[in-house]
């Protein structure tokens, strides 16, 4: 498993999207300031070697918490909070239903896992590399700047295979677990919820579930965002994040 | 040789305009422009073609399936393969063939198969596909494991054809705890697997290793001589030689009474393939986790629109590389010479028409293959000694390696006159 790390301070693990993420963005910056920040990618994505035996997003986030187990930084019990962002978001709510106590706060933006009453998870068998990641940005000069306005094949084949690796551990139900609702009412951990009010990826209803269905949390929406909150507005996600980690804290 | 009657079975009655303004004719384009009065007559003269068939003189009646398509209104291969068990008598019905990884239940497919065999008194070829991009889609099977789950459901199907029950199936993608279907193959050791295929390699390699015949769906001349020399090459390393009857090849080929009127129903093959209405979609046709590793760059430009479709060939080029055929009798014999001397097939399918041409000049084209084109190949076929698998009498596979018995053998009497269907 590939491991990025950077800063200093209380660890806060970060869970990448289904597309993966790129090496740096300014939102891992921001949180470098008050966090050490560790951002692994998901095994099967970006480069990190595939198991096959992988068949469900609970294997992934049982993977997970290997990892923080094996981190001199993260192993000890209650230090550390997650922020899962979309696909990762699931992982994290997977985490955290394992492991109700383990962690200090967790933050899940435009998080899959849960099926929505009204309107469907985008599905991205249906739609290219390209228009699937477009369709997570409200603002799509964003995108332009992040990915170029023609992404080279280089990086449509990295989303291939990301994709892929979501087919084989999400597949069906697509992007969702019918039992984690059922879960999530055990987590004892504080919890904030942040969605893009323009998320056409997950409706912003699962939000609202989510913060239904956890006991200790609360629904942010952030304004001129679609799914992918870090990438459109780094600076408010990690304002959010900072205030929301850091509460409590001497 | 063995000669083999062909259609995709176009849904052609359906509005073009609503196809183009869409933008796809798959997957997505929506069923509410399926006309079931059309689709009732259509399927009824398909059958009627597939009679015909038999009664000129056809050896086969190769049968297919797609779902959500115009392209092809066939869904399931095995319902005209149980109406064709019923009302031919002679033919071999050749499913090229069931897509198994679409299948939850091989089993249920294995019972299938077997009332097939059962019913046609042992005339059943049971090819097995993978399914195109878009049918994963279609049946929401995950198109990442596509490959894993062709291969199990083959083993279990053979397994099922050729090992007394009860047994229990522990697999990857597929767990049975009672395998024990009270339907049999007739043929023994079970109906012969041909392959059908057109671009993977790994298909090619895998019919090779299991000595099933492999079937190039009408690729060009140059590429199947590749095919087969790959597939000779891994017999080879498997412990037997290649040759005629292991290939077969699909040739889209109309007759008519004169060339203008072949060449006119011909272009109905470019419907298809996109010149008129037949428009596949990149994205769909190529999910993730479907396609082979070693050409992802290739297949992630196409899904794109970085890359055209490779068969997009104009319809003069490919009457010119023969991937189209189209004439008289006298004018495409010597064609499918050509054909036979270099690629050397032993069993040879027709796609006889498609889109819009006319049922009257199908039976037509039916009819005078039946008449003239037939007998001059058998000729053809005798002198390159190009010997089908029934003729060779081939082994049905490695795992088999004697002889395959003939059906004839194991069954009683035919009746005197086809069953009818009531």
């Amino acid at each position: 498993m590939q491991v990025a790390r950077a800063g200093d301070g209380p660890p806060v693990l970060v869970l990448h999207h289904d597309i993966g993420t790129l090496a740096r963005l300014p939102f891992y910056d921001a949180l470098a300031r008050r966090f050490t920040v560790v951002v692994p990618s998901h095994p099967g994505y970006d480069g990190s070697q595939r198991p096959d035996w992988m068949r469900s997003v609970r294997d992934l986030a049982a993977v997970h918490q290997w990892l923080l187990a094996e981190l001199a930084v993260t192993r000890a019990p209650g230090a550390v909070s997650i922020v899962g962002l979309g696909f990762g978001g699931w992982v994290a709510a997977e985490m955290a239903s394992h492991a109700p106590r383990a962690f200090k706060k967790l933050v899940l933006v435009g998080a899959m896992g849960l099926k929505p009453e009204r309107g469907a998870i985008a599905d991205q068998a249906l739609v290219s590399y390209i228009d699937y990641v477009r369709l997570g940005f409200s603002d799509q000069s964003a995108f332009d700047r992040l990915f170029g306005a023609e992404p080279e094949t280089g990086r449509l084949e990295h989303w291939d295979l990301n994709r892929e690796m979501s087919f084989r551990i999400a597949w069906k139900p697509y992007m969702y677990n019918p039992t984690l609702p059922h879960l999530l009412g055990g987590i004892a951990t504080p919890a904030l919820v942040v969605w893009g009010r323009d998320d056409r990826i997950v409706p912003l209803e699962c939000g609202e579930r989510y913060a239904k269905a956890l006991p200790r949390a609360r629904l942010e929406v952030v304004e001129g965002a679609g799914h992918f909150v870090e990438m459109e507005k780094p600076n408010e996600l990690a304002e959010l994040v900072t205030a929301f980690v850091s509460q409590g804290d001497a | 040789m063995h000669l083999m009657y062909f259609t995709e079975q176009p849904m052609s009655a359906y509005p073009e305009a609503e196809g183009r303004a869409f933008g796809a004719t798959a997957l997505m384009f929506s069923n509410r422009h399926f006309d079931p009065a059309a689709g009732s007559r259509l399927y009824n003269e398909y059958l009627e073609h597939y009679r015909l068939a038999e009664a000129v003189g056809f050896d086969g009646i190769m049968l297919n399936e797609h779902h959500n398509a115009p392209f092809c209104m066939q869904a399931k291969c095995n319902v005209f393969a149980s109406i064709l068990a019923a009302t031919t008598r002679r033919v071999k019905i050749v499913l090229l063939g069931n897509p198994l990884p679409l299948t939850d239940n091989p089993v249920r497919l294995a019972e299938e198969l077997a009332m097939i065999d059962m019913v046609s008194r042992g005339r059943l070829v049971s090819g097995f596909v993978r399914g195109g991009g878009q049918e994963q889609l279609a049946t929401g099977v995950n198109p990442a494991f596509n490959r894993e789950r062709f291969e199990e459901a083959h083993e279990l199907i053979v397994k099922a054809w050729t090992q007394p029950g009860p047994f229990r199936w522990e697999g990857s993608h597929y767990q049975h705890r009672v395998v024990n279907p009270w339907a049999v193959p007739l043929q023994k050791p079970h109906p012969r697997v041909w392959i059908p295929g057109v671009l993977s390699k790994e298909t090619i390699i895998w019919a090779a290793k299991k000595r099933y015949p492999y079937i190039a769906l009408s690729t060009a001349i140059e590429a199947t001589k590749k095919i087969w020399e790959l597939y000779d090459s891994v017999a080879a390393e498997a412990g037997y030689a290649g040759g005629p009857e292991y290939r077969g090849y699909l040739q889209r080929c109309h007759v008519a009474e004169t060339e203008e009127k072949a060449m006119e129903n011909a272009r109905q093959f470019m419907w298809m393939q996109g010149e008129f209405t037949g428009l596949a979609h990149p994205v769909w046709s190529t999910p993730s986790g479907y396609f082979s590793p070693s050409i992802r760059t290739q297949f992630v430009e196409y899904a794109v629109g970085r890359r055209s479709n490779p068969r997009g060939a104009a319809f003069e080029d490919q009457i010119a590389s023969q991937m189209i055929v189209a004439g008289t009798p006298k004018t495409v014999i010597p064609k499918l010479r050509r054909l036979l001397e270099e690629t050397r097939p032993s069993i040879l399918g027709f796609w006889a028409a498609d889109g819009f041409v006319s049922s009257a000049d199908t039976r037509t084209c039916i009819r005078l293959m039946g008449e003239e084109v037939l007998p001059a190949l058998r000729e053809i076929g005798k002198e390159l000694g190009l010997w089908s698998p029934f003729e060779a009498n081939a082994p049905t596979s490695m795992a088999f390696p004697e002889p395959a018995a003939p059906a004839s053998e194991r069954t009683v009497a035919r009746a005197a006159a086809p069953l009818e269907v009531s």
